[in-house]
């Protein structure tokens, strides 16, 4: 069947248990895409509430650092909750009151989709259960925090690499069980169909208000779009609306950790090849039988073995490409960002500006370059403060 | 040919009783006992041998399941390890139906995993993560090998999915008898009854009964109105915090209690 697919990846490889819950939510959300009161609604709290449009900063003395061009971020760290986990999770939300359930759940990394889930939660009165694995519960305190103060309950994963990848198949068994009355609110464009889609097109407006804006600065558009790439829907809430302006490229950075060579990151696109996990085929690390790989990454929200498989699929057709940045140039990046800018980029967002400096250097002083500062770093100081040895140790 | 599973549940019909289906991962506790162990099932009664590939990431496993399989990867198995597994299973004198999530058979090639798997005496496939609609390639891989394919059916099921998921098996359908993982239940739930009798509204395949079964008066009750009982936990469970010697000897005890449970099963 080529429903739900990108060329060969994408698919719905579920138990068949949940397939009439996707049934139903792909029914649900293409009446939702049509109908005037949702749109209205999820306008109005877009607009209200998350505070969109988000605006566009030009940052020259960045800039000058990444081959004296000029560079543009999107502020996606300004929407409300600090990221833009928010956009699809609102929507997610509405759908779970229009299909009748009481609950939403949601798996998350760095805790930025937990956050968003656990606000969506609170506001339109559901009950929320959160899954995270117990290393990112750790590295990632202050998100914990936040969700159990929104009124959301956290599971600590402890199974297998106690990262994303374990919290989405709690997250699953959960599911599986109580989905007559739970939704699962999946934070990016992976999973079976129709969440790659869904959340993309829940996303898609980031790219259509950046390009008018870039418009509008510039009178030009980019010469290359730049977001990092975990499962990938900042990315593709940027690039989609750009897929059609032949001459824009399209970059994704993923989480080159302690390097390729190490064995530890999470550059699918670098090393792996196509297989299924969590309900869709993309690339994917894993050994030689199929067994999923342990990825890392500096950045709780990148450290995830699979990518989402619209991304699997413009890699392949040549529309994207994709690179990689190490946990020590993203470091530096957020750090250049800080001194020279002012603002504290996510470290998931800080790999797009490793990347980007990368990408200016090669372009040279007439480039033009957009970035998606997909949220804000608030949520690891303690990381940045351990790896630039600004605390003690305390253990 | 050997016996697949079709003729071993047409023989329990004839003899007034539901099938006994055993579930143990390969691996666990470690390779040899795990191999010993479902030749253990078949020498007390269990009739069908469900072979377990362990995977990385078995999202409709319960703690039971995840915690052997995570023993077996962490022992070292391997995916090839599963023939040696169908081989002595088919030695014994049973067929053995593999269970495995679907990453595993793409990697190593779904043409090539069918031929091996026939080779070592492999009667199908049972795959939790595969649906009959992203399924068209390992439709062909079977039907040229001849192996059984086993889809689920669950109490979400709509007709439409049980018209669906039934056409496309072949042996057996596997009806998940309540929504939610694997694992010990103490009731085995009206659901799986009502799942049983919408299932054969479509199909005159025989309908086996998984997720929950525990004990022989449980396996009785289930076998009452199913062609066959699919026990997978509590077996696996038999192993767990005990020498392999003791785990087998559990075992034995608890397939024969379950063995006389599907026995009695339709005689009351």
């Amino acid at each position: 069947m080529t429903t739900g697919r990108f060329g060969m990846f994408g698919g719905r490889y579920v138990p068949e248990p949940l397939v009439p819950a996707l049934e139903q939510l792909d029914e649900v959300r293409q009446k939702a895409a049509v109908d005037p009161e949702f749109l209205a609604e999820l306008e109005r709290l877009h607009r209200t509430y998350t505070g969109r449009p988000s605006i566009i900063t030009e940052v020259p003395r960045f800039a000058a650092h990444a081959g004296g061009g000029r560079v543009v971020l999107k502020r996606e760290d300004l929407n409300h909750t600090g990221s833009h986990k928010i956009n699809n999770v609102l929507a997610q939300a509405l759908l779970t009151k229009r299909m009748g359930k009481r609950r939403i759940i949601a798996e998350t990394g760095a805790g930025q989709h937990g956050v968003a889930t656990a606000t969506a939660a609170a506001l339109m009165g559901l009950d929320c259960t959160i899954y995270m694995g117990k290393v990112d519960t750790e590295r990632q305190a202050l998100n914990v925090a936040r969700m159990k103060i929104l009124g959301a309950e956290v599971v600590a994963v402890e199974h297998g690499s106690q990262t994303l990848k374990d919290a989405i198949n709690e997250a699953l068994r959960d599911w599986v069980t109580n989905v007559d009355d739970t939704h699962y609110a999946i934070g990016t464009v992976t999973g079976p169909y129709p969440f790659p889609e869904m959340v993309r097109d829940f996303h898609k407006i980031i790219g259509i208000e950046a390009r008018e804006q870039i418009l509008d600065l510039t009178g030009r558009l980019p010469d290359a779009v730049i977001a990092c790439v975990g499962g990938g829907s900042n990315a593709m809430g940027i690039f989609h609306r750009f897929i059609e302006d032949a001459d824009v490229r399209l970059i994704g950075v993923e989480a080159g950790g302690e390097g390729i060579e190490s064995g530890r990151h999470a550059a699918r696109f670098a090393v792996a090849q196509p297989g299924v996990l969590h309900g869709a085929m993309s690339y994917l690390m894993q050994d030689e039988d199929g067994q999923t790989l342990e990825s890392h990454s500096v950045s709780a929200g990148l450290d995830y073995p699979s990518v989402g498989p619209e991304h699997s699929y413009l890699r392949d057709v040549g529309r994207a490409e994709y690179r990689h940045a190490t946990d020590e140039q993203t470091m530096e990046a957020f750090r250049l960002l800080c001194r020279t800018e002012g603002i504290i980029p996510a470290l998931e967002s800080a790999h797009a500006l490793a990347g980007a400096i990368e990408v200016g250097r090669e372009l040279g002083p007439d480039a033009l370059l957009l970035i998606n500062l997909s949220g804000r770093g608030d949520k690891d100081m303690h990381t940045a403060a351990s790896w630039f040895g600004l605390i003690e140790e305390t253990s | 040919m050997s016996v697949g599973t079709a003729q071993v549940l047409e023989r329990c019909r004839a003899e007034g009783r539901a099938a006994l289906i055993g579930y143990l991962p390969v691996g666990f506790p470690d390779l040899e006992t795990s191999i010993a162990a479902m030749v253990t099932l078949v020498e007390n009664g269990c009739d069908i041998v469900e072979v377990g590939l362990p995977y990385s990431d078995p999202v409709i496993d319960g703690p039971a399941n995840q915690r052997a399989v995570a023993q077996a990867l962490a022992g070292g198995t391997r995916v090839a390890d599963v023939f040696d597994a169908t081989r002595a299973v088919r030695a014994a004198g049973a067929p053995p139906m593999v269970m495995t999530y679907w990453n595993l058979v793409l990697r190593r090639g779904i043409d090539r995993f069918a031929d091996e798997l026939r080779d070592a005496g492999g009667a199908g496939l049972i795959t939790p993560d595969l649906i009959p609609d992203e399924a068209a390639d390992w439709m062909s891989a079977s039907e040229r090998t001849g192996l059984d394919r086993v889809f689920l059916v669950a109490p979400s099921s709509t007709p439409e999915r049980l018209a669906r998921v039934t056409e496309a098996c072949r042996g057996f359908v596997y009806a998940a008898a309540v929504m939610g993982v694997t694992g010990v239940r103490s009731s085995v739930g009206a659901a799986a009854e009502d799942l049983v009798s919408r299932t054969r509204a479509v199909t005159d395949l025989p309908v086996c009964v998984g997720l929950g079964v525990s004990t022989g008066a449980q396996a009785a009750q289930v076998g009452a109105f199913a062609d066959g009982v699919i026990v997978g936990s509590a077996l696996v469970s038999t192993f767990f915090d005990v020498t392999p010697r003791e785990g087998l000897d559990k075992l034995g005890a608890l397939t024969r209690e379950l063995a006389a449970g599907v026995a009695e099963g339709r005689a009351r």
